[in-house]
């Protein structure tokens, strides 16, 4: 067995984001685990471009908004492992690890990071009904295939769901010479950004359909065609409102699952909500001295939140090797998410040993016009800030300062909510 | 065109085709299969409960009956010959009602006298006491020890694999088109040439009408009844530990909840018949029902966790009944037709029987080396940790995880390829290694998977099919 003091699982831009972290507070002995066969993650497989406009102040491709983090991380010499899955996660942090060139191997930690991502919803999920045909794919494999390995995989498409991958696939493979028909979203809104609903469909001339969802798939061999129908307010099929459209390709954006396998293995306490973690302020989980950060923690839509919150997880993790991991004493307060908050990530904060401030990430229930996001300690509201709209395909986040709790010792609870008024 | 000749030509790789075939290699006879699909166990064998029955169903004296409670008995065996999953999990009946006690009586005693061991009928209580989540409705239910699950994949493609083994010939991709009696038996005309067999055993499942009536003039009818079913993820897969059914009564005939041999948790089949004998799209209708029905017996099925939901056809015979055996008016043509439930499990036994028919019709003698035993695929997860490190060592394909929600390695995608009857396309990879079956039902391992199938077959990528050709996954190369 070998050891080492952080062990961070996964290789995409929020291991690697963590590791420079932890190396930059002092940790020299950290290895990274990556399951595939370069660092960078799902970055790789996003050509568009419109990553780092927050971290570099400039518009990258998720190649290069990896490679990036790549160079950080190879100039400060972080050792990491490819095609290297990790197998189980045990409670005292030992870590079971398969590749070609060790085998089969157990590597103990002071300090685990979480950062495995997310998988795609597959359409099983969703029970759509009719044929198993050739020809329906989530939309990040269609990705992958598309931009990795240089494939077409249809040329009539039908889009379900109108999250960022799904909205992006249908401007590239438009781009690519395919006639994509239709996106269709279960959901009286987009799961996606803005952004991405003008950029990828508006400016292609892409029908977009509002509480539509597939009710059937046909063909025996490949997809020779799916029908679409509108939904009522209880997302059931209005019957009288079927449309057909002909295609070969169903692309599925049906939703991003964090996972938590390995975590749920460590024993890490989860979330219903988020299907990640429940951590604290540090980013530290249930599980002392396991942290978590990036999509296997909660779904982001945008990277740059990803690297500052793995950052903040780095930092953290080697904070805790260094203290030799002992536990310091503690005012924990749960953070409760409210009338049209979905979650919050953290979901505590412990204000006795908290940073100066605490970024507090959080969605939506619904699409919400001029409401204001309010935060409540105990029963006095202590920010109040008006949005013109907020909409759960955009992460949200309020700032809690630490001298701002000077106030209320006795503090019990945190409540984030959106308020009418 | 090719042009062929057989002693025993097996219409259909199916469970019970396979099992036919397997135990007619114990004779000295020359056998092909013949399969209109890329693989064996792609039709009616594929989608189904993947129960192994205890036989308390069947009507007394029936062919059902008899094959079900053989086929009972020699599965265990049969799945360390073969080397496939099975377990005996046992099985109950669930009983809704004071009024339907009679009923669930009756099953009991019907299952008596089918010869069915170890039967018991249960208190609602005594039943909770096994099954935590049973619903409080519950009065009573009938409880057959004896039950099981088992693999399906891994029983017909261990018993076509064992079979070509011991020198079956497996033709695929190969329709039979018209059939036609001559002097020695029957030519078979398949788009790709004529076969020419002295016997014909006909396994063609929801087909098997077809091929009986083209040589015999009393007809038969197979029905085509569709079932549809919700697979949900193996973190579900405890929620019950027996298989659960329910004794049909005044809310209609009930659905099957139960683990499979993998861990996930398997609900359905619904019951619609249908004119196509292809039909296995899926109904919401059908779906919503099995999850209605569902939670009469078991509380709290957590089906946000479903990944996939499918449909299976079985093949009912008007005659309720299966119908094995030589055929009146078609002297050397046997059929073994109108095998629905419990046909999985009865297959083994239909298997013995139908080539024993046809091996003494033939006057044919047995074998003294017939190989009885086929090695599955290796699985390293059924490995110690030090034995799958060694593993590794020696072959670090085994190394390197392709499908990570199932965690299979490259060396078993290999093996899966390069073996007898090796896969041929995605499905056939997924029902021999579960490649593709987990989670994220193939979302990352997919191009991984197209990759090795390419490479180890000497294909392109734009070759590679989910399953029959025409179903090609990528559509070109840019």
């Amino acid at each position: 067995m070998t050891e080492h003091d952080i062990v961070i699982i996964g290789g995409g831009p929020a291991g690697l984001a963590a590791a420079v972290a932890a190396k930059k507070a002092g940790i020299t002995d950290i290895l990274i685990l990556e399951r595939e066969s370069c660092l960078g993650g799902i970055l790789n497989q996003c050509i568009h471009n419109g990553f780092g406009l927050h971290t570099f102040k400039e518009e990258l491709t998720g190649p290069e908004y990896a490679a990036r983090y790549i160079e950080m991380a190879e100039s400060e010499n972080i050792p990491y492992k490819l095609n290297t899955m990790v197998l189980d996660i045990s409670k005292d942090k030992e870590v079971t690890v398969i590749n070609r060139e060790d085998g089969l191997s157990t590597i103990k930690a002071k300090a685990i990071i979480l950062a495995m991502g997310c998988r795609e919803r597959p359409r099983g999920a969703l029970n759509i009904p009719g044929y198993r045909p050739a020809g329906i794919y989530s939309a990040g494999t269609a990705q992958r295939l598309m931009n990795i390995e240089g494939f077409s995989v249809g040329k009539e498409v039908v889009i379900l769901g109108s999250g960022d991958i799904g909205l992006i696939m249908a401007r590239r493979m438009t781009l690519e010479g395919a006639k994509v028909k239709v996106v269709a979203e279960l959901m009286p809104y987009s799961g996606g950004l803005k952004r991405n609903i003008v950029q990828c469909l508006d400016d292609y001339g892409i029908p977009l359909k509002l509480s539509h969802t597939v009710i059937n798939i046909e063909g025996k061999d490949r997809v020779t065609g799916i029908t679409l129908a509108q939904v009522d307010e209880n997302r059931k099929p209005i019957p009288g409102t079927e449309e057909y459209y002909s295609c070969d390709t169903l692309l599925l954006s049906v939703g991003l699952i964090p996972e938590n396998e390995l975590s749920r293995g460590a024993g890490v306490r989860m979330s219903q909500v988020t299907s990640g973690p429940v951590v604290g302020d540090q980013l530290e989980t249930s599980s002392e001295g396991i942290f978590a950060c990036g999509n296997v923690l909660h779904v982001h839509d945008l990277v740059d939140y990803v690297s500052e919150e793995a950052a903040l997880a780095g930092t953290s993790a080697a904070a805790y090797v260094k203290a030799a991991c002992e536990k310091k004493a503690a005012h924990t307060v749960e953070l409760s998410a409210e009338n049209g908050v979905r979650y919050t990530v953290p979901q505590m904060i412990d204000l006795e040993n908290m940073e100066d401030k605490v970024t507090v990430r959080f969605r939506v229930a619904d699409v919400y016009k001029d409401r204001f996001i309010s935060v409540y300690y105990d029963d006095v509201r202590v920010s109040h800030k008006k949005k013109k709209v907020l909409a759960p395909g955009e992460m949200e986040q309020v700032v809690l300062k630490k001298d701002s709790f000077k106030d209320y010792p006795e503090l019990k609870r945190i409540v984030v909510c959106t308020e009418v008024e | 065109m090719m042009e062929m000749n057989y002693d025993a030509a097996i219409i259909g790789g199916g469970v019970v085709g396979c099992a036919i075939a397997r135990e007619l290699a114990r004779y000295d006879l020359s056998i092909c299969v013949i399969e209109r699909e890329e693989d064996v166990c792609s039709g009616t064998s594929k989608a189904n409960s993947a129960i192994v029955h205890a036989g308390f169903d069947a009507t007394p004296g029936s062919l059902k009956a008899r094959f079900n409670v053989e086929g009972n008995r020699m599965m265990g065996e049969l799945s360390e010959e073969l080397d496939f999953s099975m377990i005996q999990n046992g099985s109950l009946v669930l009983c809704f009602s004071e009024e339907d006690i009679p009923a669930l009586k009756k099953l009991y005693e019907k299952g008596i006298k089918n010869g069915v061991t170890g039967l018991s009928i249960l208190s609602g209580d005594e039943v909770r006491a096994m099954e935590p989540n049973v619903t409080e409705t519950v009065v009573a239910a009938l409880y057959a020890p004896t039950g099981g699950i088992v693999c399906p994949f891994g029983l017909t493609i261990g018993l076509a694999e064992n079979a070509c083994d011991n020198g079956v010939e497996f033709l695929f991709n190969t329709e039979v088109k018209v059939i036609e009696k001559t002097e020695k038996g029957y030519d078979l005309k398949t788009g790709e040439g004529t076969i020419h067999a002295s016997y014909v055993i006909n396994a063609a499942g929801v087909y098997a009408d077809v091929f009986h009536n083209m040589v015999s003039e009393k007809k038969i009818h197979i029905t085509v009844r569709k079932g549809d079913y919700c697979l949900l993820d193996k973190e579900a897969g405890t929620h019950v530990s027996h298989t659960i059914f329910q004794l049909p009564g005044k809310m209609g005939k009930g659905v099957l909840v139960t683990p499979t041999v993998h861990g996930n948790l398997l609900i359905g089949p619904s019951a619609t018949d249908v004119e196509d004998k292809e039909g296995v799209n899926t109904d919401a209708k059908d779906l919503s029902d099995i999850m209605e029905k569902a939670v009469w017996g078991v509380k709290n099925i957590p089906f946000r966790q479903t990944i996939t939901s499918f449909s299976g056809l079985r093949a009912h015979e008007a005659g309720d009944d299966f119908i094995l055996g030589e055929v009146s008016d078609a002297a050397g043509f046997f059929n073994a037709a109108g095998i629905e439930s419990p046909g999985l499990t009865s297959a083994p036994a239909i298997g013995v029987y139908i080539a024993d028919l046809v091996a003494e019709k033939a006057k044919a003698s047995r074998k003294e080396n017939f190989k009885t035993t086929r090695k599955g695929i290796l699985d390293p997860q059924k490995l110690s940790f030090e034995k799958r490190a060694e593993l590794i060592k020696k072959d670090p394909r085994y190394g390197t995880i392709i499908c990570r929600c199932e965690g299979v390695s490259e060396g078993e995608i290999v093996d899966a390829i390069t073996r007898t009857l090796g896969a041929v396309s995605l499905d056939g990879i997924k029902r021999r290694v579960r490649a593709g079956m987990g989670r994220c039902q193939a979302g990352f391992c997919a191009p991984r998977t197209m990759e090795i199938l390419a490479r180890e077959t000497d294909r392109t990528m734009e070759d590679i099919c989910k399953n029959r050709p025409g179903s090609n996954i990528v559509t070109g190369h840019k």
